[in-house]
């Protein structure tokens, strides 16, 4: 069985699609970068990645713009087929502002940026579960000035990760990351690509990064 | 609407002297016109024109065998191994910043990434110098939460990771903030970009950001002058930055840059369009010819003298090879920025410039940019130089309570915990932040390689206050050693020397010593100057200048950097030894400040040699790995890098400083240099002190880590918990 | 011809910037004021001759870009 095919995409402002790759890599995965004008996908991909960052500046709203990008056609109709999808950061606000995922990020709290390691506890990871049993605990960064989880009255939200000991940003319920209904799309704020090197600090990432694989190659083999 | 006569006053009020005035006419054989003017205005500006400081900086050491390129372009650029280079600088945005702290520090980051990646390099890493007056004013409160968010919004959003700085509090710097950006990035060697006009016939060409009427002249009139009643009025001259086009353009300056077509290129900053075409053409021995009509606009009506003279950010010029300039357009389409063709290189050394079908500007390149006036400015030691110099320890009334006296330390606004600021910066995109802010250096590693890079920056405005020449040459003192205790060797050195007024013969003087102190010993390290900035007029008429403040940006390689060693304990049971002597000295010192509110006496004694044999133990001793933390001694002395190594950890300790009839008060807090705080392991204990013999480092273990508390004999015994709460609460009940 | 449109957030929404603020006017001796919203206006320059036309394709990039409605309302102001 060959390498799970990730794809990764870059949007005008994108900063952590490296990191993304570079951490996709080290867990073993075949990456391609994906440009937002793109108007089709490379073929047989098994999962996409959307990376953090400040896509278009974070102009209007985070997100806001990014999802009107002509790949996003593309992911959407991926995502709606099943298939496995990964949105840290900006990428969660993207999939909320597309309405992959319910809900909305807005400002922190305390109105400053923060960029420090939380604690997060899994809770129903959707079908990224080889790694994440429910109840375990991961250390991951945190790097944004938007982060705050407000749900949407009308969608709840299958929550994947709570932050433990209260959130850095104002989160409702402390709402770390959602995954969809069908479970096939994941979103949190927390960075597991920056926590997969133990070089650079905690190595948790990789336990979400392993169960996004495992969940590509599932998905490839039509289970 | 046209434009103005040219009058000797017009002259006078864009801030040429009657000299200049002379001078220009001289060159031209005639009145210049209103552009010409502003060309000359700005391109002899203090700011762009180095003209007081020139001389001074001609004497430093720029030469080694890593530098791959000295002074001269838009960074320095130094060999790091296996065909990398990392390119870095430091630069001022001092005056903008005290105008408008968000735009200002904004525009600082903006303005030095820039500088690095007009070169080729990607930014991978950036710190900031920051320098405040007393932080119970609430008007510096302001200016602190404003440049902290404008370094954050800039950074984080663009991309680069913020992994250190420095932040004091200080009365003088309270009409004249500093603020001093470095970034660092890497290339491969053979990838490197110069600012060269080269090959006549070539096409100029503009990309980036249209042009406004932002801070036209910001470098003129902002950085070449004191602040006056008329400092507010001056908010207009701040230029305001779009760190998201930052980021586009640099993705496409390099994939531009990797398509071969590309012959020179430089970005627009001080003085925009005029200093980027002026400075390309003149190390190049060519001319240009530029037609302003062709300029992206982004407001309707700008005459010449305003296209010219435009501060808005986000811009670059470059050459390109004749009949390649459609790959370039290609390029920035694709990132959905302009691209225009301005003009042609020639090879006649002149700057030709049309504006609506005329010729505004015809005047000879060198005499601008090279042979621009240089002065001999008058230098006077301040009359009280001697007298502060002065200290009678044994005057001081001995210390009751040396406990309180740490507590009072660490909770002190120059000691505190800056986790404040530097949680407000993306410290990690990039996936190279080996060690990250609140220790000495901050440790990246070199992206594909084994290799890192230790950063620091450094600066005692205090000392060098007291004493210019000695204060200078600690901070490249103390740069190094804070590289070396994360076991990387100083390789090169950046400068940002931030000044009062060159006019003002004292202030000269501290710039003549401290430039003198900082050669002296970078030349005694081995390490060579790169390049840097000079900021001038940091003064308020009336109230006085800062005080010298030559800032230090050490950079420091490590040829395996999952040998960093970082600055807190790691564990109970290891052993801590002080590294280095303590000598019978308090002079400039934070306890003497903070405790009897006395800034005077001569700052420690410095011996650089047995500074480079510190440096050397280090480094051996993180190869063979017998360190598993080290903490250079600085602020506070001893006690307070004790305190940080325990408080950093949550694990205590227990020690005893060596007797040596020192006053309890001098043993615990005397800032001697060569000193460095390290644990090991038990088993590694007598290797790491013979190692320590060998290299000529005095090395006492002085006890050893674990518990709740933080003892440390002679007097100080106190709750680690306690510590901490009232070490990191101060900033965020300050700054909210 | 210009159109305005007013973003905010939706009444119950939590508005941090706008506590911010409120402080802060409390701070500088405002005690008079009880409550600050805080919004974005949009201004769109729209090439048509007809207001009502105008107004509707305000209210369309409204709906579609400009407000996001899980907290956001917006109102054509002109």
């Amino acid at each position: 069985m060959s390498a799970p095919r990730v794809g990764v995409l870059v949007f005008p402002g994108s900063l952590d699609d490296r990191d993304m790759r570079r951490s996709f890599g080290l867990c073993g995965a075949d990456v391609r970068m994906i440009w937002h004008k793109d108007q089709r996908l490379p073929e047989s991909l098994d999962g996409i990645g959307v990376p953090g960052g400040f896509s278009y500046g974070d102009y209007l709203r985070c997100g806001a713009m990014a999802r009107f990008s002509p790949v996003m056609r593309s992911l959407v109709e991926f995502a709606e087929s099943g298939k496995p999808v990964l949105g840290v950061c900006n990428g969660f606000q993207i999939l909320c502002e597309s309405g992959l995922l319910p809900g909305v990020l807005v400002r922190n709290r305390e109105l400053k940026y923060v960029c420090q390691d939380v604690r997060v506890a899994v809770e129903d990871p959707g079908m990224f579960r080889a790694e994440l049993t429910p109840g375990r605990a991961l250390v991951m960064p945190v790097k944004h000035g938007e982060g705050a989880y407000v749900p949407d009255p009308d969608r709840k939200p299958r929550v994947a990760f709570r932050y433990v000991g209260g959130s850095p940003n104002g989160s409702t319920d402390d709402i770390a990351g959602v995954t969809n209904e069908r479970g096939n799309v994941l979103g949190l704020m927390p960075h597991p690509e920056h926590a997969t090197d133990p070089l650079l600090g905690s190595a948790d990432g990789a336990h979400v990064l392993r169960s996004f694989l495992a969940a590509c190659v599932a998905a490839r083999a039509g289970r | 609407m046209s434009d103005p006569e040219v009058t000797d006053e017009l002259a006078r009020e864009h801030g040429l002297s009657s000299h200049e005035i002379a001078l220009i006419g001289e060159i031209l054989g005639r009145r210049p016109t209103f552009p010409e003017l502003g060309i000359f205005s700005v391109m002899w500006s203090e700011h762009c024109s180095y003209k007081s400081s020139k001389k001074y900086l001609q004497k430093l050491p720029t030469k080694g065998a890593c530098v791959v390129q000295g002074p001269g372009e838009n960074a320095g650029v130094v060999d790091v191994g296996d065909g990398w280079v990392a390119v870095f600088k430091i630069e001022s945005h001092n005056h903008p910043s005290q105008v408008e702290p968000h735009g200002g520090a904004s525009t600082g980051v903006g303005g030095i990434l820039r500088d690095i990646f007009t070169m080729g390099a990607r930014p991978l890493a950036s710190l900031d110098s920051l320098r405040f007056g007393s932080l119970d004013d609430a008007h510096q409160r302001y200016l602190v939460r404003g440049v902290v968010r404008g370094i954050g919004d800039y950074g984080n959003c663009f991309g680069c990771a913020t992994v250190g700085g420095e932040v004091t509090f200080h009365p003088r710097y309270r009409n004249n903030i500093l603020v001093n950006a470095m970034n660092l990035g890497i290339a491969r060697r053979e990838q490197i970009f110069l600012a060269k006009a080269a090959g006549p016939g070539n096409p100029v060409i503009y990309v980036g950001s249209k042009t406004g009427r932002d801070g036209i002249h910001g470098a003129s009139l902002l950085a070449s002058a004191e602040f006056d009643e008329d400092t507010d009025a001056k908010r207009p001259t701040v230029q305001l930055g779009d760190p998201f086009t930052e980021k586009l353009l640099l993705e496409a300056c390099l994939e531009a840059m990797a398509t071969g077509a590309i012959v020179g290129i430089q970005d627009m900053g001080a003085a925009g369009l005029t200093c980027s075409s002026f400075e390309m053409a003149s190390r190049s021995g060519t001319g240009i010819e530029m037609d302003l009509d062709q300029v992206p606009q982004r407001e309707s009506g700008m005459t010449a003298y305003e296209l010219l003279l435009s501060e808005s950010q986000e811009r670059m010029l470059l050459v390109a090879e004749k009949g390649r300039e459609d790959e370039i357009f290609a390029v920035f389409e694709k990132w959905d920025l302009d691209a225009a063709l301005v003009g042609r290189v020639t090879d006649d050394g002149r700057m030709r410039v049309r504006w609506q079908g005329r010729t505004v500007v015809d005047i000879p390149v060198d005499p601008i940019a090279a042979n621009a006036p240089a002065y001999e400015r008058p230098t006077a030691r301040p009359a009280d130089f001697e007298s502060l110099q002065k200290l009678d320890l044994d005057s001081l009334p001995a210390e009751t309570d040396p406990s309180g006296a740490l507590l009072q330390l660490l909770a002190s606004p120059n000691l505190c915990s800056r986790e404040w600021v530097y949680r407000q910066y993306d410290q990690l995109v990039g996936s190279s932040t080996v060690l990250r802010p609140g220790g000495d250096a901050a440790v990246v590693r070199i992206p594909e390689t084994e290799r890192g890079l230790a950063l620091k920056t450094d600066c005692n405005p205090r000392w060098c206050a007291l004493d210019p020449y000695l204060g200078a040459q600690h901070a490249v003192a103390e740069a190094a050693r804070n590289v070396a205790v994360t076991g990387a060797r100083p390789l090169a050195v950046t400068n940002c020397l931030n000044f009062g007024s060159p006019e003002r013969p004292e202030a000269m003087w501290e710039f003549a010593e401290a430039t003198r102190g900082m050669g002296d010993a970078c030349r005694a390290f081995g390490i060579p100057i790169t390049g840097g900035n000079v900021s001038f007029y940091n003064e308020t008429s009336g109230e006085g200048g800062i005080p010298p403040t030559p800032t230090i940006g050490m950079v420091g390689l490590l040829d395996d950097v999952t040998r960093a060693v970082p600055a807190a304990f790691r564990g109970a049971g290891d052993d801590v030894i002080l590294l280095g002597e303590t000598r019978a000295e308090l002079g400039g010192s934070e306890y003497l400040a903070v405790r009897h509110g006395l800034e005077r006496g001569a700052p420690p004694a410095l011996d650089l040699a047995a500074e480079q044999r510190l440096q050397k133990l280090l480094a051996a001793a993180a190869e063979q790995r017998l360190m598993r933390s080290a903490h250079d001694c600085s602020d506070g002395g001893a006690a307070i890098a004790l305190a940080e190594c325990a408080i950093r950890s949550g694990v205590g300790l227990d020690v005893a400083l060596p007797a040596s009839g020192l006053r309890p008060e001098v043993a615990l807090f005397a800032e001697s240099a060569a000193r460095a705080i390290v644990s090991c392991a038990p088993a590694d204990r007598e290797r790491f002190l013979a190692l320590a013999r060998e290299h000529g480092v005095p090395a006492a273990r002085i006890g050893a880590t674990g518990g709740v508390r933080i003892r440390i004999a002679p007097g100080v015994d106190v709750s680690l918990v306690e510590a901490h709460d009232l070490w990191a609460r101060t900033l965020p009940e300050a700054l909210g | 011809m210009k159109v305005r449109v007013l973003v905010s957030l939706k009444p119950g929404v939590l508005d941090a910037q706008g506590r911010a603020i409120e402080h802060a006017l409390h701070d500088l001796g405002y005690s008079q004021v009880t409550g600050v919203r805080t919004g974005k206006l949009v201004v769109l320059d729209v090439d048509a001759t007809d207001p009502a036309k105008a107004r509707a394709l305000a209210a369309e990039a409204a709906e579609k870009l400009l407000a996001n409605p899980v907290i956001e309302q917006y109102e054509i102001l002109s």
